[in-house]
C-alpha cells in the first residue's frame, strides 16, 4: 500500500473532465515551478532555497490528505529519493526531493492541516525548503509546459 | 471489459472519479470522500451498489437448499419481508462470501451477494442448487441505491405513494418491502445497509435508477462514493469480503462466529470444519486497533504482539474519529503491547471492542 503519486495516478481512471460543486477547479500551473515526474513540484526562492510541494494533480487524484510525515530539519536530502511522505485517506505515497541538500524548514501547518495541501498545493500546501547542494539538478526537472503535457497524457 | 452500472452517467456528470471495482466502473468520490462520509453520519448520503449480485431462488425445496448452503440459520426468518445476514462456506469451512438473504416466500428467497465474487457464487449456487431442483436466477435488471444516514428514512419517505409510507415507515430493521417510488416507480425497499447508519437499500428496475436518483438528490441526499463506504463500514466494525476474509479464513478467526448457526441436525456445508475448530480452539483471532498518534493504519501493514506476527486487514483512517483504526488478525491469546510496523517504524496502537463508530457517534472507549 507503499506507492508514490505517480502510482495513483496510475491505478486511479479517468480524470473527471467536469468541474462541479464538491471539486476544487484544477488550478493554472505557475510558470515558475518545475517537476519531477513522480508530481513533486520545486519553486527556487530570491534567497536561493528551494520550496517542495506537491501538484495539484497529485494531491486531486490522492484524494483527501489525512497526515503528513514531514522531514527533520537539518537533516540532508537527495534529488529523486524520498523525503517525506503523504497519506491520503486512500493510500501513502512517498515524496521525492527533486533536488539535494539539507532541509531548512518545513511546513509545520501541515501536522494540523494536511487538507492545506488538497486546498492549495501550489502555494500554503508547500512540504518543506531545501538549501540546495547543486543547484543544476533544477535544470534536469521539467518545466511547467512539459509537466502540464505529462498530466495530459496520464489522463487520456 | 468494464462493466457499467445504469448511474454510470449521471456519476461522471456529477464529476465522479471514476475507479476499477471488482470488474464495474465505480465512483470512488464525487470531489471529498471524507464530506461524503460526514453527510451519511450526520445527514443522508447516496451509493450507487448496483454492482452487487441480485440472485433470486425459487422452488418448492428452496428453504431445504439454504438450510444446506448458508452457515447461518434461514430458519430464523419466520415473517415475509425479513432478511438475514450469512457466510457460504466450503467444504473446509472457507468463506465464499458473506451476503443477505431475503425471506420473500414459501418458495421464494432473494440473495445479495458481492460484485467480485460474482462468477465464483453463481457457480458454487447453481452447483449446490441441483439436488434440490431450485431455480437460481440472476436480476441483472435490477439497479440498487442505498440511502443512509440519520435522515436517510425520512427523505426515502416521502417520495413514496402516499399509501405505501406509513407501511414503510414502520418497516423494522433488517425487513424489506415492496413500494411505489416517484411515478409509480416499483421499489424493493430493504432497512439494511453497510454505514452503521439507519436508512434504505432501494432495489429499482434499471430504467428506473436514474430518475430515483435525482429525485432522491432533488430531496436532499449527497451521493456518496465506494471510498466513503469503506470508512463507513470500517468504523460501524463491518467485515469487507476479500479482505477480511475469503476462503483461506474460518469465520471464527473473522469474528463471524455471531452469524454461523449450529443448530441440531442441519447439514450445512463446512459445518463438520467448524465444529472441529470450535473444539479445538482457533489459532488466530481478529480485533479492532486504534492509533493514537498520527498516522494511518493499513491493509497488510505487520502487527507485533507478544504472541508473534499478525496483520492489519482493513485499515483506514476514520473521519467520525479524526484517527486511524483497523481490524487485524493476531495470533490467539493475550497480545501484550500491540506494535504495528508502519513503514519501518513500530508504533504502539491500542486494541479495543468494535463497533468504532454507531448511530453517528464514536463508541466508548474508542
Amino acid at each position: 500500500m507503499h506507492s508514490s503519486p505517480a502510482d495513483i495516478a496510475r491505478i486511479t481512471a479517468d480524470n473527471p473532465t467536469q468541474p462541479n460543486d464538491w471539486t476544487p477547479i484544477m488550478s493554472e500551473i505557475p510558470g515558475d515551478l518545475k517537476f519531477l515526474k513522480s508530481h513533486e513540484w520545486a519553486r527556487a526562492e530570491d534567497d536561493g532555497l528551494v520550496r517542495v510541494g506537491i501538484s495539484d494533480h497529485a494531491q486531486d487524484q490522492l484524494g483527501d490528505l489525512v497526515y503528513v510525515e514531514l522531514p527533520e530539519v537539518g537533516s540532508a536530502v537527495k534529488a529523486g529519493s524520498g523525503a517525506a511522505v503523504v497519506e491520503s485517506v486512500k493510500a501513502a505515497s512517498d515524496i521525492y526531493s527533486p533536488v539535494s541538500g539539507e532541509v531548512v524548514a518545513v511546513n509545520e501547518l501541515l501536522n494540523d492541516k494536511p487538507e492545506t495541501i488538497n486546498e492549495d498545493a501550489f502555494g500554503e500546501g508547500w512540504i518543506f525548503l531545501v538549501r540546495p547542494s547543486d543547484r543544476a539538478e533544477l535544470d534536469e526537472l521539467l518545466d511547467a509546459n512539459d509537466y502540464e503535457e505529462l498530466v495530459e497524457n496520464e489522463d487520456h | 471489459m468494464t462493466e457499467k452500472t445504469v448511474l454510470n452517467a449521471t456519476h461522471r456528470a456529477l464529476g465522479a472519479r471514476m475507479v476499477d471495482f471488482g470488474g464495474w466502473d465505480m465512483p470512488i468520490n464525487y470531489g471529498s470522500q471524507i464530506e461524503e462520509h460526514h453527510a451519511v453520519r450526520r445527514d443522508a448520503g447516496m451509493f450507487d451498489v448496483s454492482h452487487m449480485t441480485v440472485v433470486d431462488l425459487h422452488g418448492a425445496r428452496t428453504k431445504d437448499f439454504l438450510r444446506h448452503l448458508l452457515a447461518n440459520s434461514i430458519d430464523k426468518l419466520k415473517v415475509q419481508g425479513k432478511a438475514l445476514y450469512s457466510c457460504m462456506l466450503d467444504e473446509h469451512g472457507g468463506v465464499i462470501d458473506d451476503l443477505i438473504v431475503y425471506f420473500l416466500g414459501d418458495e421464494f428467497y432473494r440473495l445479495v451477494v458481492n460484485a467480485a465474487t460474482r462468477a465464483k457464487d453463481l457457480a458454487w449456487i447453481e452447483r449446490q442448487a441441483k439436488a434440490f431442483g431450485v431455480e437460481v436466477k440472476e436480476r441483472p435488471e435490477f439497479a440498487m441505491i442505498a440511502v443512509q444516514g440519520p435522515h436517510a428514512r425520512a427523505k426515502v419517505l416521502g417520495l413514496l405513494h402516499e399509501v405505501d409510507r406509513p407501511r414503510i415507515e414502520k418497516l423494522g430493521k433488517f425487513a424489506a418491502a415492496a413500494a411505489q417510488g416517484p411515478h409509480g416507480m416499483p421499489l424493493f425497499v430493504a432497512r439494511t445497509g453497510y454505514t452503521g447508519e439507519d436508512g434504505f437499500e432501494i432495489m429499482v428496475p434499471a430504467e428506473h435508477a436514474v430518475a430515483l436518483w435525482e429525485a432522491l438528490a432533488a430531496a436532499g441526499v449527497k451521493p456518496a462514493g465506494l471510498g466513503a463506504r469503506d470508512t463507513l463500514r470500517l468504523e460501524a466494525g463491518m467485515n469487507l469480503y476479500g479482505q477480511d476474509m475469503d476462503e483461506s479464513v474460518s469465520p471464527w478467526e473473522a469474528n463471524l462466529g455471531w452469524t454461523i448457526a449450529l443448530d441440531e441436525g442441519r447439514d450445512f456445508i463446512g459445518r463438520k470444519v467448524l465444529e472441529a475448530q470450535k473444539a479445538a480452539g482457533v489459532k488466530r483471532v481478529m480485533v479492532g486497533l486504534v492509533l493514537d498518534e498520527k498516522g494511518v493504519l493499513r491493509h497488510g501493514q505487520k502487527v507485533l504482539t507478544a504472541n508473534g506476527e499478525g496483520e492489519i486487514l482493513s485499515g483506514s483512517f476514520a473521519p467520525t474519529l479524526d484517527k486511524a483504526v483497523a481490524f487485524a488478525r493476531i495470533p490467539a491469546g493475550e497480545p501484550g503491547a500491540i506494535r504495528v510496523d508502519i513503514r519501518g517504524r513500530e508504533v504502539p496502537v491500542r486494541l479495543v471492542k468494535y463497533p468504532f463508530v454507531r448511530d453517528g457517534k464514536p463508541c466508548e472507549g474508542i
